[in-house]
């Protein structure tokens, strides 16, 4: 069990590898078997490895030594190589046609999702502007949350809830994404690129269109990357001195 | 050589976050601002160019279809490591800021993707 342990411990990496291949491999069982096919594999998998998540704290189950693998494979470095690698099949002329609605839903996706987020917090007891741009924040990314409320100077747990708030909406873009695809008419480059500007939150973006089609994520992708950037570049500028005005 | 191909990515990845450090850099803000884009339109500008020039062999491609293809378990690698307790954690408050911030966001994908979109409309006429 010992010799065990310590190949585990120094392969993290290679056990990961086996460890998401065997999920993956349930997944598809799962979805054939039991789902008749109704539920896409993907979309099981990524459930089940939220599922798993919960067996740990800060970085779900990879906390678990023996599971410490996981963080490299699903790290960001990886993620965004292999996201990288995705836009090798992705049309150019359609990015270029849906350049204009790409920016227009940047802009909109992040004043939204940060006005929401004030009006949330505004309506459970918080009142400073400081707080309030800092949830605000977290409503768009759970990176912008953070960057924002520290540069504001914010008490430590309410940039504990903008990153809670910020994983919330990377959950839930994961899970309802492909429920909900065929309602929004997400189906095509040209909405996944609009689809990316939207909600912004990378891993969600991906994971939720990895589950719905596979080919659209390099479009998503594509405008979500520069999402957490504006969120950053909006939240403790413009938009927190335009909530400083209105307070 | 299947390396050619993942040097490449790798070029494009390295340059594309360069680059979207550097333009948070001067715009003073601490974090990287699109620097998966530009790597994504780095790889393709790259690889059309490359292939004009006749200097792409498919065998490249594959080294970059590889890690194209990991993506997906790398997704589940990615759901598997998350925080989810903390998305328990913060309350209420969380829970329905990220809620309304989602579904808000999604609902507004099919109103903002009738901007500039004449795909349908080309597929019917031009073509």
């Amino acid at each position: 069990m010992e010799i065990i342990n310590q190949i585990i411990d120094k392969n993290g990496l290679i056990f990961a590898f086996l460890l998401v291949g065997g999920i993956m491999l349930f997944a598809k069982l799962f979805s054939n078997k039991i789902t008749n096919n109704r539920i896409p594999d993907v979309a099981i998998a990524i459930l089940f490895g939220l599922g798993l998540a919960f067996f740990g704290e800060k970085k779900g189950l990879a906390d678990i030594p023996l599971f410490s693998g996981l963080a490299i494979l699903g790290g960001s470095m990886l993620r965004d190589f292999s996201v990288v690698a995705t836009a090798m099949g992705a049309d150019l002329n359609k990015i270029r046609q849906a350049g204009l609605a790409g920016v227009i839903s940047l802009f909109v996706g992040v004043t939204i999702s940060f006005i929401l987020g004030v009006i949330i917090a505004l309506n459970m007891g918080y009142s400073d502007a400081e707080s309030l741009t800092t949830i605000g924040a977290g409503a768009c990314t759970y990176i912008v949350g953070p960057i924002t409320g520290s540069a504001l100077g914010v008490s430590s747990d309410v940039i504990a809830i903008s990153v809670a708030t910020g994983v919330v909406k990377t959950i839930l873009t994961t899970i309802i994404t492909p429920l909900i695809a065929k309602l929004i008419k997400l189906d095509n480059p040209h909405s996944a690129v609009v689809f990316g500007g939207l909600i912004g939150t990378t891993s969600g973006v991906v994971a939720g269109l990895a589950a719905t089609d596979v080919k659209l994520v390099p479009y998503g992708a594509l405008t979500a990357t520069f999402y957490t950037g504006l969120g950053c570049l909006l939240c403790p500028s413009i938009f927190y001195l335009l909530l400083k005005l209105i307070i | 050589m299947k390396i050619y191909g993942v040097a490449l990515l790798s070029a494009c990845f390295l340059i594309g976050k360069l680059t979207g450090r550097f333009l948070g850099q001067v715009l003073n803000i601490n974090s990287d601002i699109g620097g998966v884009g530009f790597a994504m339109f780095l790889l393709m500008v790259s690889s059309l160019y490359l292939r004009k020039k006749g200097w792409w062999a498919e065998e490249s491609e594959s080294g970059i279809s590889f890690w194209s293809a990991m993506y997906i378990p790398i997704i589940v690698a990615m759901a598997a490591s998350l925080n989810v307790k903390a998305a328990m954690t913060g309350g209420a408050l969380a829970l329905l800021a990220g809620l309304c911030a989602t579904v808000a966001g999604l609902l507004l994908v099919p109103v903002i993707s009738k901007i500039g979109n004449q795909s349908e409309k080309n597929q019917d006429g031009d073509n």
